[in-house]
């Protein structure tokens, strides 16, 4: 049965197809999908984990106890789990261990791109990248394969193009394999000097030489040949597009299994072709090892390692690039970046903080990301997960320094904070400070699509479990009681009074909001009737209800008015209208 | 031949429930698909994109300037914003609805006026729509795109398919009825 499938939902069947029987992820887009899928085979234990290094660790745990293990995370998600990767990769698995890696070369949704191929030489796992949905399904089966036979996790690095691409795919069965058994072996899964030294030399005289035989023969690396004029050494998306753009008037070294990279077959493909091409996305990975082999070739001297590749930018840079006749329409087309949504509940604290003067904000990754946005205007930094909260404390310590009175405030979500603001919040109360923290809790993990996190109260497979209280965690690492607010972001008045509270402290300080997410669907659903309505006799158009930064909310022909369809009800607008000339309507 | 066909629109409005629904009728009318669609940051009041390709063989998801066959856009200003994109000749279909992205709301921006007038001085093949209207007279304005969708079955000549079917397997039983009614009068339009 053939099935149309995204990459990510054909790795998750891949897995289920290959008798993987534990999956670890913390979302991250493109990557989240894969283990939304996998948590509905009902084979496979599959977790949420705090964050990916968790993740990573729960994995490679199921993997040494027998299990075949599967492990998801976004590019950026693998810098945080890279500890555990370089490790394994010395240890090595029982069960195969596969690591999942969704890298983002168009940064869609990512505060940086990385090329995370460069973690396979360095750390000396296998690696392999799909082209499509196809190839995701059945590449995981091969992964799972090669990381049992060659004794070594595998990374396995898809992009966002192949992630949330839907191709046919051809459904197979599952294949159980069991949970193999485990006998302890200190010589391999203790990684103590002695025996880290022994494992180091084993890698390097044993399993990268028998890795790369097995890349000169498996059928995941294979030539089409086509006309011989020009060779194209590829992989992932990137073989797919220049396949769109040559078509048969080349041929092709594609490459599925690329660390190591088959050094015999790209030297017999590079003596039949006249004319090299690599075409790759991002760093010149595959490029630069040609060159290392004394290949002549063309790539990044012609082809952007930045952004994303297509076949328009490979028809331009390698075949000819000639001006298109396109349309275009003579108006001045206004920007549309993303915004806060109507309704959420984490403009009410971020409209109390954009009142204050001399204060900083240490923000994070998630939604919220969106406060530093004109009007709300409220960010400094967001650099990764986390940070929210640890870099706010070097930004005082900075400021003490130099005799700055500037106030920190540090924003993280509930889910950034489960991630890895609690420990920052440790540094924090450890290393003194008067600091601000706030924690947006919303309920979900919403950025990503709205996923279970430890404050939920549920499990990737939908179980109920503990939900993990962050006040009573507050409390317990130390920050004094009377220095705690827990606050509902949809009343100012509350949301006011705790900022300046706030403000003011000289120890460190903590605001809870509580409110969940607008568009979670029981929310939607309780609010469906409830919305504000602007009555026009009493607006005035002084415009304080467009200082909230609410999309749901304009002034057209000079009339204030509030789309119902957006409009939740909140009553932000209202709160600030110094007129009274918002109501809220309906139950 | 592969046909491609680019979806442009606001974070919200559903263009990712129509592709879904367009993307399986092609696969049962035995077309190989490939489309893509980005999702995250994006889609929160964002511009977003989502591009289909169809023919007996197709290898990139991509389309690029001056290559998309058919163009629907959900909303105006997002027809200006991606119309070099569209095929010299090809056909642009326009919700003539207004969104107010933030940088306007606050001022920072303007909302252009003659967005339609200027549209049509440059593309021939072009039908002006209001889907959000139509919904609305159906009572029901998230039903916007299923109207989009029939309009756009309609321009793509694929009435052969069995969309009903497609949009009662995509939906909630509750929301079938109105759903259908959209789907019949966006191929009306």
């Amino acid at each position: 049965m053939k099935k149309l499938l995204t990459g990510n939902e054909a790795i998750a069947r891949g897995a289920y197809e290959a008798g993987c029987t534990v999956a670890c992820a913390y979302p991250g887009t493109p990557s989240t999908e894969i283990l939304e899928n996998v948590s509905t085979y009902k084979e496979i234990y599959s977790e949420w984990s705090t964050n990916e290094k968790v993740a990573l660790e729960v994995a490679s745990g199921a993997s040494i106890g027998g299990a075949r293990s599967l492990v998801a995370m976004k590019h950026v998600g693998l810098n945080v789990a890279a500890d555990p990767l370089f490790t394994m990769a010395y240890e090595g698995v029982n069960g195969g261990l596969v690591v999942i890696t969704a890298d983002e070369p168009g940064l869609h949704s990512s505060q940086n791109a990385q090329d995370n191929r460069l973690y396979a030489p360095h750390s000396k796992a296998a690696l392999m990248e799909p082209s499509d949905s196809q190839e995701c399904k059945d590449f995981v089966k091969y992964a799972f394969e090669i990381s049992e036979q060659f004794d070594t996790p595998v990374i396995f690095r898809v992009t966002t193009r192949v992630c949330h691409s839907k191709g046919l795919v051809e459904l197979g069965e599952r294949e159980e394999v069991g949970i193999k058994e485990y006998s302890k072996n200190i010589r391999k899964y203790i990684m103590v000097p002695a025996n880290s030294k022994a494992k180091q030399k084993e890698i390097e005289h044993d399993r990268i030489p028998s890795l790369r035989k097995y890349s000169n023969n498996t059928p995941l690396n294979r030539i089409e040949w086509g006309d011989k004029k020009i060779g194209i050494i590829t992989s992932g998306i990137s073989y797919l597009h220049a396949k769109e753009v040559f078509g048969d008037e080349a041929s092709y070294l594609k490459i599925g299994f690329s660390y190591p990279l088959p050094d015999e077959m790209i030297k017999k493909f590079a003596k039949t072709v006249d004319k090299l091409y690599v075409i790759e996305e991002s760093e010149p990975y595959i490029e630069n090892f040609v060159k290392s082999l004394g290949i002549e070739c063309i790539g990044k001297e012609f082809i952007p390692a930045c952004g994303e590749l297509s076949p328009e930018i490979i028809r331009n840079v390698l075949v000819k690039d000639e001006a298109k006749d396109v349309y275009k329409a003579d108006i001045e087309v206004p920007s549309r970046p993303p915004a806060l949504c109507a309704g959420c509940p984490h403009r009410g604290i971020f409209y109390e903080v954009s009142k204050l003067k001399d204060v900083v904000v240490t923000s994070d990754i998630g939604c919220y990301t969106l406060g530093m946005a004109p009007p709300l205007n409220v960010g400094d930094t967001v650099i990764c997960m986390g940070a929210g909260i640890s870099a706010g404390l070097g930004f005082e310590k900075a400021f003490k320094l130099a005799g700055v009175d500037k106030k920190v405030f540090g924003f993280v979500g509930d889910s950034t904070f489960f991630h890895s603001g609690m420990t920052g919040l440790v540094n924090a109360v450890y290393n003194k400070t008067n600091m601000v923290m706030v924690i947006l809790d919303n309920r979900i993990t919403a950025m990503t699509g709205h996923q279970q996190n430890p404050g939920t109260g549920k499990t990737l497979m939908g179980e109920v479990t503990e939900i993990v209280d962050i006040e009573a965690i507050v409390k317990a690492v130390g920050i004094k009681e009377e220095n705690i607010r827990v606050v509902d972001p949809y009343k100012l008045e509350e949301t006011k009074k705790a900022v300046k509270d706030a403000y003011e402290a000289t120890e460190p300080f903590v605001i809870i909001t509580k409110q969940p997410c607008a568009l979670i669907k029981e929310v939607q659903r309780r609010r469906k009737n409830m919305y504000c309505e602007v009555v026009e006799d009493k607006c005035k158009k002084c415009k304080s209800c467009l200082k909230i930064g609410c999309p749901a909310i304009s002034i057209r022909d000079n009339v204030v008015s509030i789309d119902r369809a957006q409009c939740n009800g909140c009553t932000i607008c209202a709160q600030v209208c110094p007129f009274d000339a918002i109501e809220r309507m309906g139950e | 031949m592969v046909k491609s066909l680019l979806l442009v629109g606001v974070g919200g409005q559903g263009t990712i429930l129509v592709s879904k629904i367009l993307s399986q009728g092609l696969i049962k009318e035995g077309y190989d698909v490939k489309m893509s669609e980005i999702h995250g940051m994006a889609q929160r009041g964002g511009s977003v994109t989502t591009q289909i390709r169809f023919g007996e063989k197709v290898y990139s998801p991509s389309i690029g300037t001056g290559e998309a066959d058919v163009m629907i856009a959900f909303e105006k200003v997002e027809a200006a914003r991606y119309l070099q994109q569209l095929k010299k000749g090809g056909r642009l279909i326009v919700n003539d609805v207004e969104m107010y992205p933030l940088p306007v709301l606050t001022g920072k921006e303007k909302y252009p006026n003659g967005v339609i007038e200027a549209l049509k001085d440059e593309v021939e093949n072009i039908k002006v729509i209001n889907a959000r209207k139509v919904a609305e007279e159906l009572g029901e304005v998230k039903a916007q795109n299923i109207v989009m969708l029939g309009c756009l079955v309609k321009a793509l000549e694929l009435e052969n398919i069995d969309w009903i079917e497609l949009i009662k397997a995509n939906l909630p039983e509750k929301l079938h009825e109105i759903n259908i009614k959209a789907y019949e009068s966006g191929l009306n339009l």
